[in-house]
């Protein structure tokens, strides 16, 4: 028989179904409508298969670490790298630069160290 | 949903905003919580999309805008005219996309199929491998759809999950589950509900929530 990859999970053991549900943050649904951005018809830049390979070749790890949409982010820049749609030093800079601009905005906002900062 | 008059359009597109001033869609996302690598890698990609042209920021609060209209509200809709014109039914479980048309509702291009209840049969949606969803019909989907404990169950053992529900389905009622995928979606028509004779469409879209179309849920009556 062949083995089953860890997102084939159709009948397996499995607690209790959690019931629950959260509005989605402003991220996650930008990361939502970008995907239906460089998917549809027009751009074609990627499809919603290749969407969920990457998502399936994050590996069993992270596939069970991370959130529903930080899949899908992952498996996204990830095609985009593979496509060479993005190169990984510019995807490196910007990301620094973006950071950046994210800490000093919640600084200024005054909610700075309200959490525990990034992971 | 205050969603009863039916005013041809179902979402709003541009309530006189958005023209002429600097889009400014990445403002830093006000969140309470820390800031994660996964937001940072959001925002630099899409940001890197933008320069590169592959879309404008305009594109982007478009589509967030659109999703945002993407809500229960539209298939239950469709479920309350199927259930007041039985030629409707016929034509929405044939091809919900274009049926949906009907009531300018946009379906999207994927094959979407309705199935309906019967005295004796229940159906219930899942995508065991992913997370496939009629996101045009019913908005995203909830948290519990996309888990792990969800996907693998339901189709085993789907009477037990339902009960975690609060939904009991007697024992002589066949229960098909069926198993979403990227090219064909669906969504279920339940059964109306006893108690709700004469009832306007309107007032029949109410009790048809979203968990009813998924098939986790009944219809119910409220009863005074």
């Amino acid at each position: 028989m062949a083995k089953r990859r860890h997102h084939d999970m159709g009948g397996l053991d499995a607690g209790p179904v959690e019931i629950a549900d959260h509005d989605h943050a402003p991220w996650e649904k930008q990361v939502n409508a970008m995907l239906r951005l460089l998917a549809d018809s027009e751009r074609g830049v990627m499809t919603v298969d290749e969407l969920r390979r990457g998502i399936e070749d994050l590996g069993p790890g992270a596939y069970d670490e991370l959130s529903y949409y930080e899949r899908w982010i992952s498996s996204i820049a990830n095609i985009l790298l593979e496509k060479s749609v993005i190169e990984v030093d510019e995807l490196g800079r910007k990301m620094a630069e973006v950071e950046a601009r994210m800490h000093e905005a919640q600084a200024a906002s005054g909610k700075a160290e309200a959490g525990k900062g990034a992971p | 949903m205050s969603e009863s008059k039916d005013h041809g359009h179902d979402h709003p597109h541009g309530h006189g905003h958005g023209h002429g001033h600097a889009p400014h869609p990445f403002q830093p996302d006000i969140e309470d919580g820390p800031i994660t690598e996964h937001m940072v890698l959001t925002r630099a990609v899409t940001e890197l999309m933008i320069e590169k042209g592959v879309f404008a920021a305009e594109d982007l609060r478009q589509k967030l805008e659109y999703m945002q209209s993407r809500n229960p509200g539209l298939g239950a809709r469709l479920v309350a005219r199927a259930w007041t014109d039985p030629a409707f039914a016929a034509r929405l479980i044939e091809d919900a996309n274009a049926a949906a048309k009907e009531l300018d509702i946009d379906a999207g291009v994927v094959e979407i199929r309705a199935l309906a209840d019967r005295p004796g049969l229940h159906n219930v949606i899942v995508c065991t491998l992913c997370s496939c969803y009629p996101v045009m019909l019913l908005g995203n989907s909830p948290d519990w759809y996309k888990s792990r404990e969800y996907r693998s169950r339901v189709v085993r053992e789907p009477r037990a999950v339902l009960a975690e529900f609060g939904t009991e389905i007697p024992e002589g009622t066949e229960l098909r589950i069926h198993d979403s995928t990227a090219e064909l979606r669906y969504f279920v028509i339940p059964e109306r509900p006893a108690g709700t004779e004469g009832w306007s469409e309107e007032r029949l879209a109410e009790i048809v929530t979203r968990d009813c179309m998924i098939g986790t849920a009944l219809p119910k009556v409220a009863t005074e």
